[in-house]
């Protein structure tokens, strides 16, 4: 090969790679709105119509800019608890129990102290929401790093759990004794005390208190992952258990560690779940779908869009907090109904793992050991998701 | 607590624990093939879901419920090639290509389901086949020999995997992809063939485990699983890998629901710790995960995509 041939695929490879690093999350997204688009046309649905509702719906004027934030908030929080997870190379999909657990936590807690005011409560159910999720993921974090148990299927079975505690706590001990109904009484909390609402920000908007928390959380979980000698650890952890071992860290209480914190930000964001909401009650259907509207699942994609960065994350969530909030509107313009959001959420999260691999691929490939360093170096700064590879994660 | 202990009604509960039991056992043998040679596929769920629907679209539409199996089969198979595309060919994370599996299939059965269904209209379900002779032995026939017939051909894949993984060059070439996959390919086994093949069962299983639980059911809604998927492939984990081993905790999971479900009706359970009780076939898992199942070794690549010089 010719020394200018040489020069110009050394080129090309450089600009693939510096396109795949940029917009391999860009593209996953498009290209699952591209298929959302033939679904809608397959479905008799036009899907410029349908994206338009969306964005209008999602974006359009500051109310729905609120109920985008709304939607967003315990998005992030769960995603931020992802990320701090995936981190320590622990993958945390318990998001939706943790949920629960942290709304009922922080339920129970305003229900206990309904004198005190706001100033006092709100603090204190947010931290109680936050210690129940704790709990929650603290259980599959320990089984993991002390017995080796796979934490996907603790986290699944610890869901199945909390949405039974949720149930039973809802219909019994907590429910609200005071509705007059004929047909038994409907499973719900009590209306919560006032003082623990969180407060409007901006009138006629949904937009709380939760919101500008949850970005303040999501400030400082990037500041302890990246700049504090804790989040290197937890760091450390997920890149090698055996080096961070070797340096003498405490790998396995690094790991639990990891996985509570993770739980506590999905617990947190459950209490925003519940005094956030319009209702300011805690109910079940009985589902943990019925209360979560999956966010434990969504925060996963968001996560990944975000880079498993914090602070991408706060962007990621916005946009996806705008999908299902728009995917409402889309369902009302095009008849087409709001679940497609969820299947496309699904179609980003592969198109973002399969790109990784090319990623990775076009990563190793690039010429000569100068080029192979600088790619290295490129890696810590690059946006796109650097997910753990799979040498590394060998007990999953 | 002595009116559980009546013939009819230990015979109806097991009877019941093994139809339960029947669409966790084919999806977890089918993630078990998977798992064996070094592929986790946790978008089970997912699939479940999206076989379940066309199972129960196609027996809506045309009546003919060996059909809507086969439909939900073929579901499952087409849900196999992208699966098997994104974890072997493109070697992406398996773990997380699965959620977003199973989110795609959350999403898409229900937007199907309420764009072409609407208001839910029950099914046919399928008729019990009674085995001649075995059905009349006492208590046992009761209970083994008057299931439907996914029923039977769950519990008999049990022997046919077994037999596969353990007793064929299949099999070997199976284990050796998930043991060893560069050894596997030195010796000139083709590791990407071997794993597609497996994920392709697996997922045609899925898809199997789907109408199975559809047609137990009778009826669709959204979020039919209710996990189930997940459950399946912890309960490979509980079985150690081994058919035997996923068939034991598989009904043992379905035995746990049907007594707790039977226990409520009867009243030996309060009403109000009902929904309790119903975490034990959960939490049961979880301690069986922490003390038996940790013994036992897993596939030594499994999780992990082969690449060649790797």
């Amino acid at each position: 090969m010719s020394r200018v041939s040489a020069a110009a695929a050394d080129a090309w490879k450089d600009r693939r790679r510096f396109l795949l690093s940029w917009f391999a999350l860009p593209f996953s997204l498009i290209a699952a709105l591209l298929l959302g688009a033939v679904m809608m046309l397959a479905l008799g649905a036009n899907p410029i119509t349908g994206y338009n509702a969306l964005i209008v719906g999602a974006f359009d004027g500051s109310y729905a800019l609120g109920s985008t934030a709304v939607k967003a908030a315990p998005l992030l929080l769960v995603a931020v608890g992802i990320c701090v997870a995936f981190r320590a190379n622990v993958f945390n999909i318990g998001g939706e129990g943790q949920l629960a657990m942290g709304g009922l936590a922080s339920s129970a807690t305003a229900l206990a102290l309904p004198s005190l005011p706001s100033i006092e409560l709100i603090p204190l159910v947010l931290l109680a929401g936050a210690a129940g999720g704790a709990v929650w993921g603290a259980i599959p974090g320990a089984f993991k790093a002390y017995f080796n148990v796979n934490e996907i299927l603790s986290t699944i079975m610890l869901n199945l759990v909390a949405v039974q505690i949720m149930n039973w706590l809802l219909a019994g001990p907590m429910v609200d004794n005071t509705q007059n109904s004929t047909y038994g009484l409907i499973p719900e909390t009590r209306l919560l005390p006032r003082t623990s609402w969180l407060p409007i920000l901006i009138p006629n908007t949904q937009l709380h208190l939760g919101v500008l928390i949850a970005v303040i959380v999501a400030v400082g979980v990037w500041v302890l992952l990246y700049r504090t000698s804790f989040g290197f650890r937890i760091q450390a952890v997920g890149l090698s258990r055996d080096a961070s071992k070797y340096a003498g860290m405490p790998v396995k209480r690094t790991m639990t560690l990891a996985m509570t914190i993770s739980g506590a930000m999905c617990g947190l964001a459950g209490a925003l779940l519940v005094f956030g909401s319009i209702s300011h009650r805690m109910v079940t259907d009985g589902s943990l779908t019925g209360f979560t509207g999956s966010d434990g699942f969504n925060g996963i994609v968001v996560a990944l869009f975000g880079a498993l960065n914090p602070l991408w994350t706060i962007l990621s969530a916005f946009l996806f907090g705008g999908l299902l909030v728009g995917g409402d509107a889309l369902q009302v313009a095009t008849g087409v109904p709001a679940d497609m959001v969820t299947a496309l959420e699904g179609l980003v999260v592969v198109f973002v793992v399969s790109l990784e691999y090319m990623r990775r691929r076009s990563r190793a490939t690039s010429a000569g050991p100068l080029g192979r360093s600088r790619a290295q170096a490129t890696e810590l700064e690059a946006p796109a998701t650097s997910l753990v590879t799979s040498e590394e994660r060998s007990d999953l | 607590m002595s009116q559980f202990f009546t013939y009819a009604i230990l015979t109806a509960t097991v009877a019941s624990a093994l139809g339960l039991a029947a669409p966790f056992l084919l999806a977890a043998l089918g993630e078990t093939m998977g798992q064996r040679s070094g592929v986790i596929n946790l978008g089970v769920d997912g699939i479940m879901l999206l076989s379940a629907f066309s199972t129960y679209y196609t027996a809506l539409k045309t009546g003919n419920l060996l059909f809507a199996i086969l439909v939900g089969m073929g579901t499952g198979a087409l849900m196999g090639v992208i699966t098997a595309f994104i974890s072997v060919t493109l070697k992406a994370e398996q773990g997380i290509s699965g959620i977003g599996v199973y989110l795609f299939g959350l999403g898409f059965s229900d937007l199907m389901f309420i764009k072409l269904v609407g208001t839910p209209l029950p099914i046919n379900s399928l008729n019990p086949i009674n085995i001649p002779l075995l059905d009349r032995i006492p208590a046992v026939g009761g209970m083994l020999f008057k299931q439907t017939i996914l029923v039977y051909v769950a519990f008999l894949l049990v022997p046919v995997v077994t037999f596969v993984l353990n007793r064929t060059t299949f099999g070997m070439k199976i284990r050796a992809a998930g043991e060893n996959p560069a050894a596997a390919d030195s010796v000139g086994v083709n590791v990407a063939r071997i794993r597609w093949s497996t994920v392709l069962i697996g997922c045609t299983l899925a898809g199997l485990a789907g109408a199975a639980l559809l047609l137990y059911d009778g009826i669709f809604q959204e979020n039919l699983t209710q996990s189930e998927g997940f459950i399946a492939v912890a309960l490979v984990y509980f079985g150690a890998w081994r058919p035997t081993g996923v068939m034991g905790g598989s009904v043992l999971y379905g035995l746990a629901i049907a007594v707790v479900l039977e226990w409520k009706s009867l009243g030996i359970i309060p009403l109000s710790a009902s929904d309790l009780a119903a975490t034990a076939p959960a939490v049961i898992t979880i301690l069986a995960l922490l003390t038996v199942a940790r013994r036992f070794r897993q596939p030594a690549a499994l999780g992990k995509p082969y690449e060649r010089g790797g």
